[in-house]
Order: structure tokens, then sequence, then C-alpha cells
């Protein structure tokens, strides 16, 4: 078996500020394998978007950023930024919220892709053009080679997301990493785009590394996901097993909140308090000031274990667990 | 007894510059007639360009009307002048999606519920201040709250405090526009609960406007769908979550992504996008996008039609008018 197309070890990110160090991702460890969507959830300032930007190498040169990620077994951190270029785009791309900050206003989209697969491969205008209408076509663009020629703001949101979408895809990446997708587009739009992302991942075996703060996304198209909360990854589950027996009171709790014509109007699950400060000393678990199952070993930090197919880095759970060998 | 509020037959069209010097009119809200009983929920859905908030500002009165008329307590709203109309704006107040737009940012948060109580000559003087701090506890703020600026609260905070200043006037209708779309979902959880309460025992009723079906779903008694500034359909929370009638209701609740890995999205549910409202399409507003389109479709614009005693939908093919208003 080969080894996963992305994997991330002890992954930490702090950026330097008057207040201290902010200490934004903390030790998170994650793979992603060919063909697979794994989700990264969380809410906002959790660190999600954080860890994508430090794996694509497109966080500001203060940011300290320590550990491992290594695609299809090259180490992404602290690479040299001329090699990055060549990666990103290639080996390695990225859709973001909004699509109008990865598109030139003043560029025909079409050229714009074509220009993606002509930065990294050694192709004709003709082929690159011929390519590209063929990825618009793909991503579902209607009348792709008449299309080509229009500016980004021609396109509805929905069609400009399609748009990098195919760019992001021009040149058959290993993976891809989407940061909240379809968190600016309308339901019915979000569920063709979550449609097409998937069903690409399959037919190529693109490995996905999506992030988002909207579990019904998650449930929608993930194969895994992991959860993080202040900077660190509390758990880690098939997606089924996420959502069926979640392990981490934080992810209860999230789960917890979710409005649902089941849940009782007024009844849904509240997190006492507020997400610490980041620029604090914070040496255990992060949820500990907010977590109904708090113990007193939590202000140190607990190491992950495993629970069936979940990864879970709670004190309570691990007490819970029955020791391997004492059993009858 | 009759609706609290009643709006018949609502028109809104916007004047937006075309060219040089000529200008063309967009059909913001065209022909809508809905109610909201007091006490009640009525959540408004609809993706972006529906009409959804144009038909909320011009229920609160800050958007004038081209035609159709909105009747509060029987009253027709934009008729009334000086002491009746502020005893209007003291019974319905708005609750928007960023509490920054209605919070002064220097002003303590006391002091702008305070304002609210000032304003609409709430109780007697020595009395507010005590109101102020019953408020901030009917949101779930401790009293400390009120010497706080806005920025010194966290966002779920911030909507809390929006929902006391809404709250100050004694209000029978609020009109809440996205109130939780920027929120969180733990924090979302919190402001949701809120809107219960205050339902139950405030007997306050809502129009809750919001994109995010699920919110809707947990949160109304009744629900009202917008497509293109007309209404789709308006039913019973059930019957618009279980039984449909509208073949755009249909898309929409097929296409919400369920946090249940059990229940994927197998089928994209409506391709295409919303037309332009610039230049919306004749006949029925759906037709260009509709799986069920008939000739009819393209020249007959349909009224709601009830499909049982809880439902109504505006659609030709799935409720056809009976023969007394049969259109010509």
């Amino acid at each position: 078996m080969t080894g996963p197309v992305l994997a991330v070890q002890d992954l930490r990110v702090g950026f330097a500020t008057p207040q201290g160090l902010v200490s934004a991702v903390d030790g998170v460890s994650l793979t992603v394998g060919a063909g697979e969507v794994v989700g990264l959830v969380g809410e906002s300032g959790c660190g999600k978007s954080t860890l994508a930007n430090a794996v694509l190498g497109l966080l500001p040169a203060a940011a300290q950023v320590s550990g491992a990620a290594q695609l299809d077994g090259e180490q992404l951190l602290g690479l040299e930024e001329s090699r990055l270029r060549r990666l990103r785009g290639d080996r390695i791309s990225m859709v973001f919220q909004d699509p109008s900050t990865s598109l030139d206003p003043t560029f025909a989209v079409g050229e714009q892709v074509a220009e993606t697969i002509r930065a990294h491969r050694r192709v004709s205008r003709a082929d690159a053009r011929a390519q590209a209408v063929r990825l618009m076509s793909e991503v579902g663009i209607p009348d792709a080679a008449r299309r080509y020629g229009d500016a980004p703001h021609r396109f509805s949101g929905g069609m400009r997301q399609r748009i990098v979408i195919a760019a992001a895809l021009a040149n058959q990446p290993a993976m891809l990493i989407a940061d909240e997708p379809t968190t600016a587009l309308d339901v019915t739009i979000q569920a063709q785009i979550l449609s097409l992302i998937a069903g690409l991942c399959r037919d190529r075996g693109t490995a996905v590394l999506l992030i988002t703060h909207d579990l019904g996304v998650v449930a929608q198209i993930c194969d895994r996901v992991g959860v993080m909360y202040a900077g660190q990854l509390v758990e880690e589950a098939p997606v089924r097993r996420l959502f069926a027996q979640p392990q981490h009171p934080y992810t209860r709790a999230l789960l917890g909140a979710l409005p649902t014509a089941d849940a009782r109007p007024g009844g849904l699950t509240v997190i006492p308090g507020q997400v610490p400060d980041l620029s604090g000393p914070l040496p255990g678990c992060r949820f500990l000031d907010r977590c109904p199952q708090a113990r007193p070993e939590c202000p140190t930090r607990p190491d992950p274990v495993t629970v069936g197919d979940t990864r879970v880095a709670c004190w309570d759970v691990s007490a819970r667990l029955v020791p391997e060998g004492s059993q009858p | 007894m009759s609706a609290l509020l009643q709006v018949e037959g609502l028109v809104k069209t916007f004047s937006v510059p075309a060219g040089l010097v000529g200008s063309r009119s967009v059909s913001a809200v065209a022909g809508v007639s809905l109610h909201v009983d007091r006490a009640e929920v009525l959540g408004l859905v609809g993706e972006s360009g529906s009409g959804k908030t144009t038909l909320g500002r011009c229920v609160l009165g800050m958007t004038p009307v081209d035609g159709g008329s909105i009747t509060f307590d029987g009253a027709e709203v934009t008729a009334l002048r000086g002491r009746r109309r502020a005893e209007f704006r003291r019974r319905v107040q708005p609750v928007f999606q960023d509490p920054y737009a209605s919070l002064d940012p220097r002003w303590r948060v006391g002091r702008s519920i305070r304002e609210a109580l000032d304003a609409h000559r709430t109780g007697t003087r020595a009395n507010r201040h005590q109101r102020v701090l019953d408020l901030l506890d009917r949101v779930g703020l401790s009293p400390s709250y009120a010497e706080r600026l806005p920025r010194q609260l966290s966002g779920g905070q911030r909507q809390r405090v929006g929902v006391a200043a809404a709250l100050a006037s004694g209000p029978d209708l609020i009109v809440a526009d996205e109130p939780v779309s920027a929120l969180d979902v733990s924090v979302q959880a919190q402001v949701l609960n809120l809107f219960a309460d205050l339902q139950r025992d405030l007997g306050v009723a809502v129009l809750f406007i919001a994109h995010d079906l699920a919110v809707v779903e947990h949160l109304s008694q009744r629900v009202a769908v917008m497509y293109l500034g007309r209404i789709a359909e308006v039913a019973s929370t059930r019957d618009i979550f279980a039984g449909p009638s509208h073949p755009y209701t249909r898309a929409l609740v097929a296409a919400i992504p369920h946090p249940d890995p059990e229940h994927r999205i197998d089928v994209v549910p409506l391709s295409g996008e919303i037309p332009s409202p610039l230049d919306p399409p004749a006949g029925c507003r759906f037709h260009p996008r509709c799986p069920l389109v008939t000739d009819i479709c393209h020249t007959v614009r349909p009224d709601l039609e009830p499909v049982s005693s809880t439902q109504l939908a505006a659609c030709l093919v799935t409720a056809p008018p009976t023969p007394a208003h049969a259109p010509h």
C-alpha cells in the first residue's frame, strides 16, 4: 500500500504579537490518502485555515512554523518559495471561499485556466486553450468554448467558483485543499459544487482536505473528519462514527448545538464560557474551562487515544477505557 | 382574530442606473402576500436575490413600498403618521445580522439599551436603569455587561445586546434578518434558544428571515419560501419540510446538507442558477429551472392556491388554480 498523499505531523504555528506568542495551531497530526475527502471542522479561530495556509506555504514570513507536512513524502514546510510556486497549482492546489480573490478581474476566465496549465507544462497556446475549454465544460460551465473569453464579472458566484475549481484541477494535482469552498454560495448551488468536488475526487483519485465550519457539509461529502478546537485537533474519526458516536466533549457539544427539527426550540446545547485567549500559557487541554467532564489531569495535555476507529485527545475518555490486558 | 401583520400584494421596484443616462428597474418584491399571527414565528427563506430582505425592510417601514398594503394590528402601516407612527415603531422592532450596525461603538451597552427605553418613553426615568438590567438578564447577560463597550463583547454577546435593545420598547413583532448567520454554531445555539424563549415567555411574534433552512425549521411554526420576488409556497413547517408542494421548495429542501452522513444528497436537486431580478422570466419566475415546467408556465403567472388547509403554493402544475380563480 502506498502512503498518504498529505501527512501532517505535530504541526505548530505561532504568531508573535505585542500580547505574547499566539499559538494558533498546537501539535496537529493528520493524513489524507488518494481519493479520500478529509474534513477539518471547527469554529472561527480554531486554526483550521491557518493549518491549510501553513501546508501551502502561504503564511506570512513572521509566522513560527514547526513540525512536518509532507506531500508524497516531500517536506513542504521551510521549502524555498521558488519550489513552492512550482508545486502550487501543479501537485497541490487550493480553492478558497471567495472565488473573486483567486481570479484576476481583468483577464478572460479561460485564459486564467490556460495560464495555470502553461505555468507548469510545456504545451502550446492552442493546446492549453483546448484543455481549458474541456476543463470548464467538465466543471459545468455551459457553452464553455464561447464563454472562454468572458471576464469573471460576467459569471455568477457559483460559476466563478466552478472556474476556480477548473484551474485548481488543470494539472491533475495529487492534493486539493478547499477552504470553505461553498460558504458564500446559496444552498442549491452549494449542493452542485459539493457534488462536483466529490465526483472529481472520486474519478481522478485526488486527495481532498476540506476545511469548513459546517457540519452539514462534512456529513455530505467527507470520508473522515478532524475536529479542531482552539488550535488543537481534539478528535478524528470516519465520518459516520463521528456523527453516531462522538467521543470528545467538545464534539458532543457542537453536535448538540446544531438546530434540527427534532431538537426542542430553546433546548439547543450551549457551551458555557468562551474560547481561551491563545496568547496565554495553555499547557493542557484547551477546552478545559468549558468542559462538563473536566478532571484533575486536564491541565496537562492529553495524548490521543484510540476508541474503535476514532482518535481522541481527552483525559475523561482515556480514564474510561478499559486498560488492555485487564479483561478476563 | 385577525393576523398581527398582514401583507397584501406588496410590490417594491428599485431603479438602477444603466448606461450613461438610462435606468432599469429591478423587481425586488413582485406582489407578495403573507401574514404573521400573534406570538408566532414565521420563517421567511430564500436564496440571494429572492427579495426576502427587501420584504423585511418594507415591513419595518425602512423602505417605501410601490404597491400593495401592509396592515399591522388592523391599521394600514403606510398611512400612519405622527403619534400612531411612533406607536407602530415601538411595537415592531428590527434585529439585524450585524449587531454592530445597531449599536453605537462609543456607547456602553447600558446606554444603548437605555436610549431605546428613553426614545419610546417606556416606564419612569427612575426605573429605567433597573429595566436595562432586567433586559440584560432576559438575554442571559449579567448586570456588569451594562458597563461594557460593544468591542469588548463577543459576536454572540453583541447579538444578545441587539435583541435586548429590540425588546426595550416591549414590541409585539420582531423582524429579524439573518440574526444568526454571522455566528459560530455554538454561539448561534444561544441566540436561537433566546428567540425561542422570547416567543414562549413574552409572546413576541417573529418574522425570521434566513437562508439557513435548518435554523428556520428548528424555530418556525410556519415557513414562507420566496423566489425572485414572489412567494413560491407558504405552509406549516411540517408541510414545507416533509411534503413540499412547489418544485422550488422541493429542490431547496432536497439541497439541505443534513449533518447526518446516513442522509446524503444523492441527486443534485436543481441545475442552473437564479436569474437576475433585472430581467425576471415571464409567467412563473421559476419556469426556466423547473423540472415540471409546462407550456402555460411560460406565460401565466401563478398565484398562491391552497394545497391543504395548512399549505399554499404558487404552481400551475402542483397546485392548479380552482376554476373560480382560474387566470384567463
